[in-house]
């Protein structure tokens, strides 16, 4: 007990200055809460007052009425995993390639060179552009997609990695040659850990931009038919002008967005905001 | 002399440390340094800011390779650092942030010297005993004060039972009063562990009570002016305490056409 009131008076003394928390009355999530309510209810009074065609604006009520239903029947469910699983994939993937490079621009002169070169010309590329010559290359399917998310994620988190290694304090790069440590192990064990909130910035980032490429692409998919992601769900209800469903896919993916901000901070406090290596948010 | 190897730990042989400034000039840090350093001494190296102090202590770890002159610890040449000549830097960063102080100690023999995780664990015990830190083994170091990441560092140090521990001005970012309290414990671990220590300080004080050598470097390019020997001076309080700060005060303001002069007002040269 005694040691867990000095470890969190240790973890709050450095920052005094953080914004003044709920001047007075209800704390911030109730506040924004009763505020998305007014917004709600403001959406659902316009509606009914003005008698505008569902087919335009369909009320809150029958979103949510669409989104129980498609999570129900599992339409939800099933495109939100396909969405998800190349995602996750696309981003292990570029996440890996990323350390590679950056490990091999730390490592070896030449490598820095291939990265800055690789990501002066690839990174500007927005990801969306390579998806024809995905198509081209894999055909109309998932690999196309991961592809295209490797690209969309791979440059942001290799230049943060990289930036990471680049900055890190001379004094614990010495202490590392100290104990002999060089090659993979130097990298593994120190550069990563010490590059560690450059690498977190890279990844939000980099997932930023993967999950703007994935709907983009599973968009253009909408043609491809079977098994489509989120954005193929928005695209087919528009096709056959469930406008409700549209919103409902929308809503998916904004709470999705949310969730995995969540996760970053989670992460965060877990680890850099825990060690002093970057403070609380 | 003293030319067996059992008889020296870390023998420097006319050593020349050149620097290339930001136009590729050659600038010369350090030249024709020679001394050795005893089993068990207390070495301390001190001289003017910028003098190039640091400079020396990195080429004896094996960060700096020396453009002439050798360098010989434990009987092997140095060409790269290594955990047999452990260093604790003067910067509270040198510890991993992300390990808690213990798991730095266990890191460091784990990584350094393959021993395995439980008897590392009790060394690492041990010595964060032995400097005064072991109730804090489960803190992350950013919840540590400067003192106590000194304490932290030079454990994880003595750790790794280096053949020399090389000391990078620890205690020259503390305060007074913390900085004194460490000196005094310096020697209390150095009269519990035995080992071999090389100090960089520029605290002539500091030099006087933790050393029993004292090489004194001119301005850069630095030469060694003199070994002095301080092994006598610990009581601050002594007459021969007064009188060696007082020559080495002499020895680091006075411009060095006084150097022959100076020599040998009662004081040991190698």
């Amino acid at each position: 007990m005694a040691t867990e009131t000095t470890r969190e008076i240790a973890l709050a003394t450095p920052t005094p200055v953080a914004a003044p928390r709920a001047r007075r009355g209800l704390p911030t999530t109730a506040r924004r809460a009763l505020i998305l309510l007014a917004i709600l209810l403001l959406w659902q009074g316009y509606v009914v007052v003005s008698n505008v065609p569902p087919l335009l604006i369909p009320s809150p009520l029958a979103v949510a009425q669409a989104l129980l239903q498609d999570i129900a029947s599992g339409r939800i469910p099933a495109a939100t995993y396909t969405t998800l699983y190349s995602l996750v994939v696309g981003t292990l993937l570029g996440t890996l390639a990323g350390f590679a490079l950056a490990s091999l621009a730390v490592l070896f002169r030449p490598g820095q060179d291939l990265l800055a070169l690789l990501s002066a010309i690839l990174n500007p590329l927005p990801s969306i552009a390579v998806l024809p010559l995905a198509m081209i290359w894999f055909g109309l399917n998932e690999t196309a997609i991961i592809f295209v998310i490797v690209q969309a994620t791979l440059w942001p988190i290799a230049i943060a990695t990289d930036m990471g290694f680049r900055t890190i304090s001379p004094t614990l790069h010495m202490v590392a040659r100290n104990l002999g440590l060089r090659g993979l192990r130097l990298v593994v064990d120190v550069l990563l850990p010490a590059a560690l909130p450059h690498i977190l910035s890279g990844l939000k980032a980099g997932w930023a931009f993967g999950w703007r490429t994935v709907v983009a692409a599973e968009l253009v998919f909408g043609v491809a038919g079977a098994a489509g992601g989120l954005g193929w769900y928005i695209n087919d209800s528009r096709y056959f002008l469930n406008t409700a469903n549209v919103f409902a896919g929308l809503v998916v993916i904004s709470l999705l967005g949310i969730l995995v901000d969540l996760l970053f901070t989670l992460i965060e406090q877990q680890t850099v905001v825990k060690w002093g290596m970057k403070h609380g948010v | 002399m003293e030319r067996q190897p059992t008889d020296a730990v870390v023998t420097v042989e006319g050593v020349r440390i050149v620097y290339r400034d930001p136009n590729g000039r050659p600038f010369v840090a350090i030249d024709e340094a020679s001394f050795t350093v005893r089993p068990g001494e207390k070495f301390v190296i001190i001289g003017p800011s910028g003098c190039g102090k640091t400079t020396l202590l990195k080429a004896i770890a094996g960060f700096l390779a020396p453009a002439a002159g050798r360098i010989v610890v434990a009987g092997r040449e140095v060409h790269e650092p290594g955990p047999d000549r452990a260093v604790v830097f003067q910067d509270f960063d040198q510890l991993f942030p992300w390990r808690t102080v213990l798991g730095n100690l266990v890191y460091a023999l784990r990584a350094a010297k393959g021993v395995p995780r439980a008897t590392a664990e009790q060394r690492a015990h041990h010595f964060l005993k032995l400097v005064g830190i072991d109730a804090a083994a489960h803190k992350y170091p950013h919840m540590l004060s400067g003192g106590m990441k000194q304490r932290a560092a030079i454990a994880r140090a003595l750790a790794l039972e280096p053949a020399i521990l090389l000391l990078d001005e620890p205690f020259g970012a503390l305060d007074a009063i913390t900085r004194s309290q460490l000196q005094r414990e310096l020697n209390e671990i150095w009269r519990r562990t035995q080992v071999t220590i090389i100090l960089v300080t520029h605290s002539i004080q500091e030099a006087v009570y933790l050393g029993h050598r004292v090489l004194v470097l001119t301005p850069a390019p630095a030469v060694i002016r003199e070994i002095v020997d301080t092994a006598a001076a610990e009581d601050v309080e002594s007459s021969a305490f007064v009188a060696l700060s007082h020559h080495l005060r002499e020895l680091l303001v006075t411009p060095g056409q006084a150097e022959r002069a100076a020599v040998g007002a009662g004081h040991a040269t190698e």
